[in-house]
C-alpha cells in the first residue's frame, strides 16, 4: 500500500536524476520500489532467487533507459509494476518450457496448461498490486471482514465508520480486485512494452 | 503493454455505490451462477450460532440495501438472515447476480502479502549490476557509500515493525569518559535521535535544519531538543523526514565532488571532516539499528566488511586526539615525552590489531596526536575482534570488560581501551 501520496512531480524528478546518471537517484528508486518489485515477481515465479532475478533486470533496464518510462502516460509504480510483470511472465514461460519433455513442447495440451498457469500467475500479481496500491481505508476493512473474520457491524465499529459505509468500503474493495481478472495474459516474449 | 492494466486504484468517493462498473446488466434471466460461500461458520473454530429454528425469515430490504450487501455478503461478513435475503434477491436480479458472482471471485484472490522481508543484501547487488551496466555521471562518493547502505538497512527493518513496536523501550548506552550512562527512550525516540543528529550533516550542506529554528549544538542537546519540542513522544511518523533527510544526504554529497570533503561538521565540541561524519553517522545508524533490533527482537547483521573496516579507521584515527583530551583531564596517564614529540616525527606507539572480515592493523601514537604510529617505538599490542571493538567504541561494551588481547605497556592498553569507548557518545 501506497504509504502516502506521491505527487507526479517526484516521478517526474526522479526520471531527470536517472537520466543525469545519479547514482543516489538509482538507490532511492529501489528503496521505494524493491518490494513492490520483488513481490510481484515472488507471486508469479514462486521462487525467491528468480525474484531476486527479475529485481535486478528490472532496475538494471530502468537505470539504463530512463527515458523508456512517460510520466505522462501514468505513475512511475505503475509502469515499474508493469515491467515486473512482463518480465516476471516471460521468466516463467521460459521456464516451463524449458521444463517440458521434448515432445511435449509442441502439444496443444501442454501449451494450454502452460497458459492456464501464466493466466493463474498474472492475475493473482495483479490482484497483489491493486490490494497494494487501493485506498487505504478500503484496504482496512477488507482486512477487518477477510483476514480477522469480521462481520461488516464490526467492521464499522472497529473503523470508526457507519454501517453504510463500511458496507460501501467492502463492496468498492472487492470491485476493484476483481479487475484483476479484466486484463488479458500479458504478450509473450517478444510482447512490446 | 503499456501499464494500464498496474493504473492506480481510487476510491471512488461520494457516490455511495462504488466506482467501478460492475459486470454490466446484460444477463438479465440467466440463472445465476454463484460460488459458494468461501468457509463456512463451522471451519473458523468460533462458537456456532443456536440452530436457528424456524429459520431466520429474509428481511424485506430494498434493492438498494441489498445491492451495498454485495461485498459484506461475499466475505460471508454478513448476518445470516441478511445473507438469505441477498440470497433470494439474486434469483430475481441479474445484474446483481452478476456482480455478486465478481466479487465471489475477487474474494479468492485475498491473500496474505508476500513476505517483504528483501535480503538486505540485494540491494548492493542490484545497484552494482546496474552500475555495470552503466556507469553512474554522478556516483555515489565512496565515503558516502556506508551510510547510504546502513540507512537503507535500517529502513528495511523499520518497514517490517508494527505500530506497537514502534513504542517499544530502548536504552541508549554510551560510556561518558569515566562510567557507564544511557537515556531510556523508544523506538521512535532512537530515530528521532538519529534525524537530529544528522541534521549537523544536514546544516553543515546547507539543507533545511530537521530543529527547525532550535539552535540546539551538539548531538545531545540537539537530541532533547527535538524531543522535547512536542508534547507526544515520537511516534513511527518520524520515519518518513529521517528516510527523507538521510536520502538528501546522500544525493547532496554526491554533488559536493572532491573538495567539499573538506567541509567542517560540527559536533560542537569537535569537528570532523564531511568525508569522516558522514561515516561517523553511518556507524551510529548501524549502533542504533542494533538497539532496535534488540528491543524489537529481530536479527541485525554487522555492516558489509569494508564498511565496518571504514568505521574502524575512523576510530583508529581519533583515537590520538581523544588520548591527549583524556590526558589533559587527567584521566589518562601523563606522556613519557608530550611535547617532545614534535608533529609528523615517530612517537611511542600502540598496536591495535583487529581482527575479522573488518579488520586490520593500525599502530596508535600515544603521546601527541600530531606524532606518526611507528612500529619502532611500539609498547604495546591489542587484538579484538571487528564488531567487539565496534560495540566498545559505541560505548556498549565497558573498557575493562572487552575481549582483548593484550601484550606490553598495561597503562598504555588501559589509556587506549578507555579512549576507544569515549568516542562514544549519545
Amino acid at each position: 500500500m501506497a504509504k502516502k501520496d506521491v505527487p507526479p512531480r517526484w516521478d517526474r524528478k526522479m526520471q531527470q536524476r536517472l537520466a543525469r546518471g545519479e547514482a543516489a537517484a538509482l538507490g532511492e528508486l529501489y528503496d521505494r520500489f524493491a518490494s513492490l518489485v520483488h513481490g510481484l515477481a515472488h507471486r508469479v515465479l514462486g521462487d525467491e532467487r528468480a525474484a531476486d532475478g527479475i529485481t535486478r533486470e528490472v532496475f538494471a533496464q530502468v537505470w539504463e533507459h530512463p527515458d523508456a518510462y512517460d510520466p505522462r502516460q501514468g505513475p512511475l509504480r505503475s509502469w515499474l509494476a508493469a515491467l515486473a510483470h512482463r518480465l516476471a511472465v516471460q521468466r516463467l514461460r521460459a521456464t516451463e518450457t524449458a521444463a517440458l519433455a521434448p515432445g511435449d513442447s509442441g502439444s496443444p495440451r501442454a501449451a494450454e496448461e502452460l497458459e492456464r498457469k501464466v493466466r493463474r500467475a498474472s492475475v493473482a500479481a495483479r490482484a497483489d498490486y491493486i490490494v497494494h496500491s487501493m485506498p487505504a481505508p478500503l484496504r482496512a476493512a477488507l482486512d477487518l471482514a477477510y483476514f480477522q473474520r469480521r462481520d461488516y457491524r464490526q467492521t464499522a465499529v472497529d473503523l470508526g465508520v457507519t454501517e453504510d459505509e463500511a458496507r460501501r468500503r467492502l463492496r468498492l474493495g472487492l470491485q476493484l480486485l476483481s479487475t484483476a481478472h479484466d486484463a488479458g495474459t500479458p504478450p509473450g516474449p517478444g510482447g512490446g512494452l | 503493454m503499456n501499464g494500464a492494466e498496474f493504473s492506480e486504484a481510487h476510491d471512488g468517493t461520494g457516490d455511495g455505490t462504488g466506482g467501478v462498473p460492475a459486470g454490466g446488466g446484460a444477463d438479465f434471466g440467466r440463472p445465476p451462477r454463484i460460488p459458494l460461500p468461501r468457509a463456512s461458520v463451522e471451519d473458523g473454530g468460533q462458537p456456532l450460532p443456536a440452530p436457528a429454528d424456524p429459520p431466520p425469515a429474509a428481511p424485506e430490504l430494498s434493492h438498494d440495501v441489498l445491492k451495498s450487501l454485495l461485498g459484506a455478503w461475499a466475505l460471508a461478513a454478513c448476518s445470516a438472515a441478511e445473507s438469505l435475503a441477498v440470497e433470494a434477491h439474486l434469483g430475481d436480479c441479474g445484474a446483481c447476480a452478476d456482480e455478486a458472482r465478481r466479487l465471489r471471485e475477487a474474494v479468492g484472490l485475498l491473500h496474505q502479502p508476500e513476505s517483504l522481508d528483501l535480503d538486505p543484501g540485494l540491494r548492493t547487488r542490484v545497484l552494482e549490476a546496474c552500475l555495470d551496466r552503466r556507469p553512474a555521471r554522478i556516483p555515489v562518493p565512496a565515503w558516502a557509500a556506508p551510510y547510504d547502505a546502513e540507512t537503507a538497512r535500517l529502513d528495511a527493518l523499520l518497514q517490517d515493525i508494527g505500530d506497537a513496536e514502534w513504542h517499544a523501550p530502548v536504552r541508549l548506552r554510551w560510556f561518558d569518559g569515566e562510567a557507564a550512562a544511557s537515556r531510556r527512550t523508544t523506538v521512535a525516540g532512537v530515530i528521532a535521535h538519529l534525524l537530529s543528529v544528522d541534521g549537523l550533516v544536514a546544516t553543515a550542506l546547507g539543507l533545511d535544519d530537521p530543529l527547525g529554528e532550535n539552535r540546539a549544538q551538539g548531538p545531545a542537546a540537539r537530541t532533547e531538543a527535538f524531543w522535547q519540542a512536542s508534547h507526544f513522544p515520537p511516534t513511527r511518523a518520524v520515519r518518513v523526514p529521517w528516510r527523507e533527510q538521510s536520502h538528501r544526504l546522500v544525493q547532496t554529497v554526491s554533488f559536493t565532488g572532491g573538495t567539499a570533503g573538506r567541509l567542517g561538521v560540527s559536533y560542537d565540541d569537535f569537528e570532523l571532516p564531511l568525508h569522516d561524519a558522514m561515516l561517523d553517522r553511518a556507524f551510529e545508524c548501524w549502533v542504533h539499528a542494533e538497539d532496535i533490533a534488540e528491543a524489537v527482537d529481530y536479527p541485525y547483521e554487522p555492516p558489509a566488511p569494508r564498511h565496518l573496516r571504514g568505521m574502524i579507521d575512523l576510530a583508529a584515527r581519533m583515537l590520538p586526539a581523544v588520548l591527549a583530551e583524556r590526558r589533559r583531564a587527567g584521566l589518562a596517564a601523563p606522556g613519557q615525552a608530550p611535547h617532545l614529540v614534535p608533529a609528523g616525527r615517530p612517537g611511542r606507539s600502540l598496536r591495535l590489531e583487529i581482527e575479522g572480515n573488518g579488520g586490520g592493523e593500525w599502530l596508535i601514537p600515544l603521546d601527541s596526536p600530531g606524532a606518526v604510529g611507528s612500529a619502532e617505538f611500539e609498547v604495546a599490542h591489542v587484538a579484538l575482534d571487528d564488531v567487539e571493538f565496534c560495540r566498545l567504541a559505541a560505548g556498549h561494551v565497558p573498557p575493562e570488560e572487552a575481549a582483548a588481547g593484550q601484550l606490553g605497556d598495561p597503562a598504555a592498553i588501559r589509556d587506549v581501551l578507555f579512549a576507544a569507548a569515549s568516542l562514544s557518545r549519545m
